[in-house]
C-alpha cells in the first residue's frame, strides 16, 4: 500500500509540475511568441503545416504550434472560443461562410497586406467574400467551384462523349449506360453524407441550376417549389439507380477514395479534387480521368459554388501581428513557389491566385487549371436566383442560422436518399422545419 | 429527490452513533461538496440559460425567452424519435450484454485448451476508446464496399448490405453492444468463478441437470453481479453520442439520434445554446427518473 | 472444475469459446493489420489478408502528428485523475458503509445520477468557467473534470467493497485504541488493496477513453490521444492505413496495460460488488 501510494504521490506532483511547466512556459516565450493554429486536416493544409518549418527558420522569434482536426470537430472547437472570446487560438482555418458574418459580430482581427503581398493579385471572386465594409478579415489559402469529373475510358467503351458543358438529363443517361454493379462500377458518385458543408452544398449548388432557391421575399422559405422537388427527385433516382451503396456516408473525402479507387463513372464535386485526382501517387485513374463544367438544371444559371478555406485572426488573439505575418506568409507568392519547390506543381494550393494560373508550369502540371478559374470567376455568389433573393451565397446562404437549417435539411434529404421517407415527404418536413427556425430566429413573424 | 423513498432500512449492526454520524459527514463531505459544485454550479447556469436566447453564432438575439426554448423543443418531432432510440439504445444494449454476457461467462468458465487467451480476446474491446471502435466498424468491417462483411457477403453470393444506411439504429446498438459486452462478461465471469465447488458439486449430486443447474444455481447467484453490470452500463449508454457522431451522425433523418445526440446537435453544430440547456435540463429530469428506479433495485439487490 | 465432460463434448466447447473470442476479437486484429498496408492496399477488394507489410502509414502518423506528446497527457490526465479521485472517495465511502445515516442512500444515488446526464448540455457553462480560471487546455483542467466525472463511480465501487469487511475487524481494531484515521489507513485499507486497485484500474480506463472534454476543453497543449485521432478520422484521399495506424497507436497502451492487468481487475470485483 505504501510503495502503490507514494507512487501516486510522484504522480501528482509530476502532474503539477507538467502544469507549472506548460503555463510557465507559455510566460517565458512572451518575448518570442507562440502562435496556435487550428486547421483542417485537408491535404494542402498538412503541406502548409510541413513546410512551416521554413517560416519557422526565417522568423526565429515566432514558433508555430498546430491543432489539426477533422473539419466538423475543428469548426465547433474554432466557433465555440471566437464566440467566448476563449483566445486558445491565434489563427483559425475558417470557411468563406464564416468569414463576414464572424467580421460582422467584430471577433476577427482586420488584415492588412503589405503591398509586396499583391492583394489584387488574389482572384476577386475569393477576394470579395472575404471582405466586410470594404476591410479584408482573412486571407485564402485555397479555394474551389464545383466540375464534373468523369471516366474516359468507360465513356469510350459505352460510346458516349462528355459535352463540354453537360445537363442533368445527359448525366443520368450516361451514367445508366456505365453503371456496372457486378464489376463494383457505379455510374455516379454524389455527396449523400448529411450536413451543410456535405451533401447540402452539392444539393444548393443543384438546386439554384433548376430554378430553385433557399427563401424567396420576406425570407419565405421556398423547399417545397416545383424546382426543389425536380431536384431532388432527379438526386435521388439518379443515385439509387446508379450510385454506390451506402451513399449516405459519401462526403467529399469518401466520394474521392471512391473515384480514386475506380469505382464511380461520373463524380459531380469540388474542384480541389482536380489536383488529386490526377496525381498518380494518390489515383489509381490518373490518365483516365476527364472533366467538364458542373451540370446544368432546366434554369440553367444561378450561382454555382464558392468555397475557399481562409486563415483568420481571432480579435481575441494576444500576438495578431506575429499571426499576420505568419497568414500573409503561408498565402504569399513565395509559399505557392515553395510548395511547387518541394511537393511539385500540381500540389500547389488552388484557386486564390491570378500569378498561379499564370505560370506555365502550372498549366502543364494541371490540365484543369484554366477551367478551375473560369469555374471560380463564374460561381457568381452575389447573383440572382430564378426568383429574387433576400441572401447571398453560392451553394450555402450567407446568414448564422444556415449552419442549423442545412444541417437538418441535410440529414432530411439524407433519410429521402436511404429510402426512409419519399422526396415529397421530405421536403414538407424540411419546409417545415426552416419555417420553425426562422421564426425562432426572428426572420418570420 | 426524496430520500425516504431510498431507505431501505440500514443494517443495524452498522448504525452509528451521534460522533459517528458527525465524522462520517466530515468524511463524506470532500466529495460530496467537490460533486456539489460540479453538478450544481452548471445546473443552475444551464436552467439560467434555457430561459434566454443564447446562440453562439447570433449574439443579435439575445434577452428572455420565457418557455420558448422548451416549447421548440418538445414541439419538435424529432424529441420524440430521440427520447426513443435513447431508449431503444439502453435497453437493447443491457438485453445484448447482459444476456450475452451471462452466457459467454458460462462459457469461459468451462475448462478447454488455451482459455486464459481466449479470456483476454473476449474482454479486450472494453479497453478500445468508443470513437476508434466507431471509426473501426463503419469503415473497416461495415464498409459496403471495402468491409471486410461486405466482403464476406459477396463471397457466398449476396449483396453487401449497407448496414448503416439501411439498419441505422441496430447497427449503432451493435456497435455499442461490442463495447460493452466485454465488460459484462468480465464481471459475470468473475461472479461465476466465485460460485464454489461444493454449491456445484452438490447439485450435481442431486443429478440436475446442465440447464436446471444454470437456472436454479447460477442465475440466482448472478443477480446481484447482473445488477451491478445494469448500474454502471446504463449511465454510460444514456450518454452515448461519439459512435452515433461518428457512425450515422445521427441519420439518416433521425433514425438514429438519441437524446444526448440532439443536444449535441443543438449545442455545436447549430450553436444554440438556449435550446441545447433546454434540452439539458430534460435529461437531468429523465436521469434523475432512471436513477431512482435503478438505485432502488441496487439497493433491495445489495441489501439482500 | 469437478465436472466430468465426455472428449466431445469438451472439444466443442473449446471450439465453441475460441470462435467467439475470435470473431469479437476480429475488427482489432484487423485494425493491426490494415496499419501495416499501403493505403492501395487497404481498400483492395476484396481485401488482402496477404500482403508486404510496409511502415508508410506509421512513418506518415509520426511525420504529421507528434504521438508522444499526446500520450504523455493521456497517462498524465488518466493516472492524475484516478489518484485524485480514489484518494477523495475512500473517506466517502467510508463514511456510507460504516457510518450510514439517513441520507446515505439518498446521497449514493444523487451521486450517481450526476453522472447520467449527456456533457454536452452542461458545455457551455463549463467551458466559460475553464475559460474564467485559466483551466482551458491544461494537463490540470482535464484531470480535474475527469476526476468529477469518475468520481461517482468509485465512491460507489469502493463502497461496495468496504461493505465487505466484516465489522468485527474495524471494532476489533478500536477496542485496541485505534483512532478514526489509524481505523482506516492501518485496519481497513491493507484490507480493501484488491478493491482499490481494480477501481482505480476501471477509473483509468475510462479516463483514457473519454472523449468528450478531451476534445472540447483542450487544443495543444493537453491536448490528449482522442484528439489526436480525431485528426485522423477522415482526411483527404484515402486513409484507411493511417486511420488504422493512428487508432492502433491511440489504443495500444491501454489494450495491453488491460491485458495485464486483468487479473487483477478481476481480483477486486471478486472482493466486492459482484461476489
Amino acid at each position: 500500500m505504501f510503495a502503490f501510494s507514494s507512487f501516486c504521490r510522484k504522480t501528482v506532483l509530476s502532474v503539477l509540475i507538467a502544469g507549472t511547466a506548460l503555463g510557465s512556459g507559455l510566460s517565458a516565450a512572451q518575448a518570442d511568441s507562440t502562435l496556435t493554429i487550428a486547421t483542417v486536416n485537408n491535404g494542402d493544409m498538412i503541406i502548409m503545416r510541413q513546410l512551416s518549418k521554413e517560416f519557422e527558420k526565417t522568423h526565429p522569434t515566432i514558433h508555430l504550434n498546430w491543432v489539426t482536426l477533422e473539419e466538423n470537430i475543428l469548426r465547433q472547437r474554432v466557433t465555440t472560443d471566437v464566440a467566448t472570446g476563449a483566445g486558445q487560438f491565434d489563427i483559425m482555418t475558417i470557411g468563406n461562410y464564416e468569414v463576414p458574418i464572424w467580421a460582422k459580430q467584430k471577433w476577427l482581427a482586420e488584415i492588412a497586406p503589405t503591398a509586396a503581398y499583391d492583394v489584387n493579385d488574389i482572384l476577386p471572386a475569393v477576394r470579395s467574400g472575404l471582405t466586410y465594409q470594404d476591410k479584408l478579415y482573412a486571407l485564402p489559402f485555397y479555394a474551389e467551384s464545383v466540375m464534373t469529373y468523369y471516366r474516359k475510358d468507360l465513356f469510350e467503351k459505352a460510346g458516349l462523349k462528355m459535352p463540354e458543358s453537360p445537363t442533368y438529363d445527359q448525366i443520368r443517361q450516361f451514367a445508366d449506360k456505365i453503371t456496372d454493379k457486378s464489376n463494383q462500377v457505379y455510374g455516379i458518385c454524389l455527396r449523400g453524407k448529411p450536413g451543410w458543408g456535405e451533401n447540402m452544398a452539392f444539393v444548393t449548388s443543384m438546386v439554384n441550376s433548376f430554378g430553385g432557391q433557399w427563401f424567396g421575399n420576406g425570407w419565405k422559405p421556398m423547399l417545397d417549389s416545383a424546382a426543389w422537388k425536380a431536384a431532388i427527385n432527379w438526386y435521388v433516382s439518379a443515385l439509387k439507380a446508379d450510385g454506390p451503396p451506402g451513399a449516405t456516408s459519401n462526403g467529399f473525402n469518401e466520394n474521392l477514395a471512391l473515384f480514386a479507387s475506380g469505382h464511380c463513372g461520373i463524380w459531380i464535386d469540388s474542384t480541389v479534387a482536380g489536383g488529386l485526382l490526377f496525381d498518380p501517387k494518390q489515383s489509381q485513374v490518373a490518365d483516365k480521368v476527364g472533366f467538364a463544367a458542373s451540370p446544368k438544371g432546366a434554369y440553367g444559371k444561378g450561382p454555382t459554388w464558392l468555397w475557399s478555406w481562409n486563415l483568420a485572426i481571432p480579435a481575441s488573439s494576444k500576438h495578431t501581428e506575429d499571426a499576420q505575418t505568419f497568414v500573409t506568409w503561408a498565402t504569399s507568392k513565395e509559399y505557392v513557389q515553395l510548395v511547387a519547390r518541394e511537393k511539385g506543381w500540381v500540389a500547389v494550393p488552388a484557386g486564390t491566385r491570378q500569378s498561379t494560373y499564370d505560370n506555365p508550369d502550372y498549366q502543364k502540371a494541371a490540365p484543369f487549371a484554366a477551367f478551375v478559374k473560369n469555374a471560380i470567376a463564374n460561381s457568381d455568389p452575389n447573383g440572382q436566383t430564378a426568383e429574387p433573393r433576400p441572401y447571398t451565397g453560392a451553394q450555402f446562404v450567407s446568414i448564422p442560422q444556415f449552419q442549423a437549417i442545412g444541417t437538418q435539411v441535410g440529414q432530411t434529404i439524407a433519410a429521402a436518399l436511404s429510402g426512409q421517407m419519399t422526396v415529397d415527404q421530405a421536403l414538407s418536413a424540411s419546409q417545415a422545419s426552416t419555417t420553425r427556425t426562422m421564426r425562432q430566429a426572428s426572420y418570420l413573424r | 429527490m426524496d430520500a425516504t423513498t431510498m431507505t431501505t432500512a440500514p443494517p443495524p449492526v452498522r448504525a452509528g452513533s451521534t460522533s459517528g454520524r458527525k465524522s462520517g459527514i466530515l468524511l463524506l463531505s470532500p466529495a460530496v461538496v467537490l460533486l456539489l459544485v460540479w453538478s450544481i454550479v452548471p445546473l443552475l447556469l444551464t436552467l439560467w440559460y434555457s430561459f434566454r436566447n443564447y446562440n453562439l453564432v447570433d449574439p443579435t438575439m439575445h434577452g428572455f425567452a420565457g418557455f420558448s426554448n422548451y416549447w421548440y423543443l418538445l414541439t419538435d418531432p424529432d424529441f420524440l424519435e430521440a427520447l426513443r432510440n435513447t431508449a431503444l439504445l439502453v435497453v437493447g444494449v443491457l438485453v445484448i450484454s447482459v444476456g450475452g454476457g451471462t452466457l459467454l461467462a458460462v462459457l469461459y468458465d468451462q475448462e478447454f485448451f488455451g482459455r486464459g487467451i481466449a479470456r483476454v480476446l473476449v474482454i479486450s474491446p472494453f479497453f478500445v476508446m468508443p470513437t476508434v471502435s466507431a471509426l473501426l466498424w463503419k469503415n473497416l468491417m461495415l464498409h459496403p464496399i471495402y468491409g471486410v462483411y461486405a466482403w464476406m457477403m459477396r463471397s457466398v453470393g449476396l449483396t453487401p448490405i449497407d448496414w448503416l444506411q439501411r439498419f441505422p439504429m441496430a447497427t449503432v446498438m451493435m456497435i455499442v453492444a461490442w463495447e460493452w459486452l466485454p465488460f459484462a462478461v468480465l464481471i459475470l465471469l468473475t461472479a461465476v468463478q466465485s460460485l464454489d465447488t461444493e454449491q456445484r458439486e452438490a447439485a450435481l449430486l442431486d443429478g440436475a441437470g446442465p440447464v436446471a443447474r444454470f437456472r436454479h444455481i447460477i442465475l440466482p447467484h448472478l443477480s446481484r453481479a447482473i445488477t451491478v453490470v445494469v448500474m454502471i452500463e446504463t449511465i454510460y449508454l444514456l450518454t452515448i453520442f461519439a459512435e452515433i457522431m461518428v457512425t450515422t451522425a445521427g441519420g439518416p433523418g433521425v433514425a438514429s439520434t438519441n437524446l444526448a445526440y440532439m443536444i449535441y446537435a443543438r449545442a455545436l453544430l447549430q450553436f444554440d445554446v438556449g435550446g441545447a440547456s433546454a434540452g439539458g435540463v430534460i435529461a437531468i429530469v429523465i436521469a434523475n427518473i432512471v436513477a431512482m428506479f435503478l438505485v432502488r433495485a441496487v439497493a433491495r439487490n445489495l441489501e439482500a | 472444475m469437478a465436472v466430468k465432460r465426455s472428449r466431445g463434448a469438451s472439444i466443442a466447447i473449446g471450439s465453441l469459446g475460441w470462435i467467439i473470442a475470435l470473431w469479437i476479437f476480429f475488427p482489432l486484429f484487423w485494425m493491426f493489420l490494415t496499419g501495416f498496408k499501403s493505403e492501395v492496399d487497404a481498400i483492395a477488394t476484396p481485401p488482402h489478408l496477404f500482403f508486404r507489410p510496409t511502415l508508410v502509414s506509421y512513418a506518415e502518423v509520426f511525420e504529421r502528428a507528434n504521438y508522444w506528446h499526446f500520450a504523455l497527457n493521456t497517462v498524465l490526465i488518466s493516472v492524475g485523475a484516478t489518484f485524485v479521485a480514489i484518494l477523495l472517495s475512500i473517506p466517502a465511502a467510508y463514511a456510507m458503509a460504516f457510518l450510514p445515516g439517513k441520507r446515505t442512500k439518498g446521497t449514493l444515488l444523487w451521486m450517481l445520477s450526476t453522472r447520467m446526464l449527456p456533457p454536452v448540455g452542461v458545455l457551455v457553462p463549463i467551458y466559460l468557467i475553464a475559460r474564467d480560471t485559466h483551466l482551458l487546455d491544461t494537463v490540470v483542467g482535464l484531470a480535474i473534470v475527469d476526476m468529477l466525472t469518475n468520481l461517482p463511480i468509485t465512491v460507489w465501487m469502493l463502497y461496495t467493497f468496504f461493505r465487505e469487511v466484516p465489522l468485527p475487524i474495524l471494532e476489533a481494531g478500536r477496542m485496541d485504541g485505534a483512532n478514526r484515521w489509524q481505523e482506516i489507513t492501518v485496519v481497513l485499507l491493507p484490507l480493501a488493496v484488491p478493491g482499490i486497485a481494480s477501481t482505480a484500474l476501471l477509473s483509468m480506463i475510462l479516463c483514457w477513453n473519454e472523449a468528450f472534454w478531451s476534445l472540447n476543453l483542450t487544443s495543444s497543449q493537453a491536448a490528449p490521444l482522442t484528439a489526436f485521432i480525431a485528426s485522423f478520422s477522415s482526411p483527404e484521399g484515402l486513409f484507411f492505413g493511417k486511420l488504422s495506424a493512428a487508432s492502433t497507436l491511440a489504443v495500444a497502451p491501454i489494450l495491453i496495460f488491460g491485458w495485464f492487468s486483468q487479473k487483477q481487475l478481476v481480483r477486486g470485483l471478486t472482493f466486492g460488488a459482484v461476489k
